[in-house]
């Protein structure tokens, strides 16, 4: 038994969720508080279960639609994260490499910087309607932010003497950029796109909350108004998983390409 | 045909803070000649990273002009090498990476790279190393790759602004003999930039003297000394003795003019 001998392995991780869960499932059973305000962690795990396998119809209209919620909500992640990405590594560059680029453009984007992508909510459903597009443009403005900021700081401490040591062996400005800088602020873009995966989260359930008609957060918001708790908390749990992956995958994607950082820095001593 | 040529140079640094120009290098004439090894020895602060930053075209002289085989330096370039006092390797790239930098700018695959850097890794005595990353090498190793990417480059000018000045004692006497065995295979004029007398007497054809701020080439003189130096050579200890005594008068006249100043 493979995983058995795993589980035994990291027997330290489950301490602290098991400890929690059982406390919580006691609290519920003890009747202190009326039991659909805290449903128990097992009718929780029922109620999750009806969701994704469609078993006993106890999640009613959601029974057996877990798949559909999360891929919708995670194809929203994808699409924004995936331009914030893009966009806010070109631009961050840019800005961190060309002073005039810095002048132009930075003021601007400082200003909007501080305007919480939540508040865009109004805005974006004037343009873009109830659908995919208002959620994913607010991805978008939550994870490109992150990402820029990094990529600009990146991008401002490469080591000086790493571009001369380049430029002496004959680099233009181009190839600078490329096989220097960019290599060398992967570190902090990697700090960046971690942070960002964060937010988009965040802003894919808050908008499906207000303007959308599915995904994980529509189900949360409309199961406050059924009072129905148990799958409230099936959302969440759901969400923290699906984010609690994304940014795994993005840390083994980081691990991949900086595994010239081991040894060098915290991270690589050994557990 | 020279190899190097200082014509002249005059360096002024505008000092903003103080709202006032300092003269930092006052007409220096120098002329190095293809194959020389010629130590620019100094105190600091004499100007004599400024001129070898000159020479490889990160700075410009206020007056004067550098030319490298004839003509004048306007931009860092290919043409020649640098090894920096800090090893400056990329610490993304393994060991044959970094020596073959240049190659990856010119556009070279990585088996080309691979197989262009491996007799420089060995030249450096780095063999086994090759798959390392910077991260994992000691200073001097470090900087034996750093000789190895100017070599790979095969430039008729190498220029060293104290490369070995942070490697413990033992690891810099291993240096500066692999430099000179180096040289003497390679051939090509190397401008190496020291603090260090014995360093400068043990490496150099030539060495060139500079005085205090502004720096300006006090003496040049040719070494007539048999490879490999001895150190405790009476001969040595003559050129020893009579540089020492130049920077002595220098830094006495340094402290001098910072007492009128």
């Amino acid at each position: 038994m493979n995983w058995l001998a795993s589980i035994r392995d990291h027997r330290d991780r489950f301490i602290v969720p098991v400890v929690l869960i059982l406390a919580w499932e006691c609290l519920s059973r003890s009747g202190l508080l009326p039991a659909s305000l805290l449903p128990a962690p097992s009718t929780v795990c029922v109620t999750w279960a009806d969701w994704v396998f469609g078993i006993d119809e106890s999640s009613q209209a959601n029974s057996g639609r877990w798949i559909f919620d999360a891929l919708s909500s995670s194809l929203r992640v994808f699409a924004g994260y995936s331009i914030a990405a893009v966009t806010g590594i070109a631009l961050g560059v840019a800005i961190g490499w060309w002073r005039w680029v810095e002048r132009t453009i930075e003021p601007t984007i400082q200003m909007l910087r501080p305007v919480p992508p939540v508040s865009w909510i109004p805005l974006a459903i004037i343009w873009f309607g109830i659908a995919n597009k208002p959620a994913i443009f607010l991805v978008f403005l939550g994870a490109f932010f992150p990402v820029l900021m990094n990529a600009i700081h990146g991008v401002k401490t490469v080591d000086r003497n790493l571009i001369r040591a380049a430029s002496m062996m004959g680099a233009g400005e181009g190839q600078i950029l490329r096989y220097v800088v960019l290599p060398a602020a992967l570190p902090s873009i990697f700090s960046g796109l971690r942070i960002a995966i964060g937010s988009a989260w965040m802003l894919t359930v808050t908008a499906e909350m207000v303007a959308v008609k599915s995904g994980l957060g529509y189900v949360l918001w409309d199961s406050y108004y059924f009072m129905r708790f148990d799958l409230v908390i099936a959302a969440m749990i759901s969400i923290g998983l699906l984010g609690f992956l994304t940014d795994g995958a993005i840390k083994i994607v980081m691990g991949r390409i900086l595994h010239w950082q081991h040894g060098q820095t915290v991270q690589g001593r050994n557990h | 045909m020279a190899s190097i040529e200082l014509k002249n140079i005059v360096k002024i640094y505008a000092d903003r803070k103080r709202g006032r120009e300092l003269l930092t290098i006052d007409h220096v004439d120098l002329s190095v000649e293809s194959n020389e090894f010629l130590c620019l020895l100094g105190p600091s602060g004499c100007g004599k990273s400024t001129l070898l930053n000159m020479i490889a075209g990160f700075e410009t002289a206020t007056e004067g002009e550098v030319l490298v085989a004839g003509k004048p330096v306007t931009r860092p370039g290919a043409d020649r090498g640098m090894v920096f006092q800090q090893a400056t390797l990329m610490p993304w790239l393994p060991v044959w990476d970094n020596v073959a930098f240049s190659l990856k700018l010119s556009g070279k695959n990585a088996d080309e790279r691979r197989a262009a850097a491996q007799p420089f890794i060995d030249m450096v005595k780095l063999t086994g190393f090759e798959n390392h990353y910077p991260a994992e090498l000691s200073g001097g190793m470090a900087q034996r790759v750093g000789i190895a990417r100017a070599l790979l480059l095969n430039p008729a000018v190498i220029l060293m602004d104290e490369p070995f000045a942070a490697l413990d004692a033992q690891t810099k006497i291993e240096m500066q003999e692999e430099l000179v065995a180096i040289w003497q295979r390679h051939q090509g004029t190397v401008v190496f930039v020291t603090h260090s007398v014995d360093e400068a007497l043990v490496l150099g054809t030539q060495v060139a003297v500079m005085t205090h701020r502004p720096g300006r080439i006090r003496e040049l003189i040719k070494l007539d000394l048999p490879r490999p130096r001895d150190s405790t050579s009476p001969e040595f200890n003559e050129y020893k003795r009579h540089i020492l005594a130049l920077i002595r008068e220098e830094s006495a006249l340094a402290k001098a003019d910072m007492a009128t100043a």
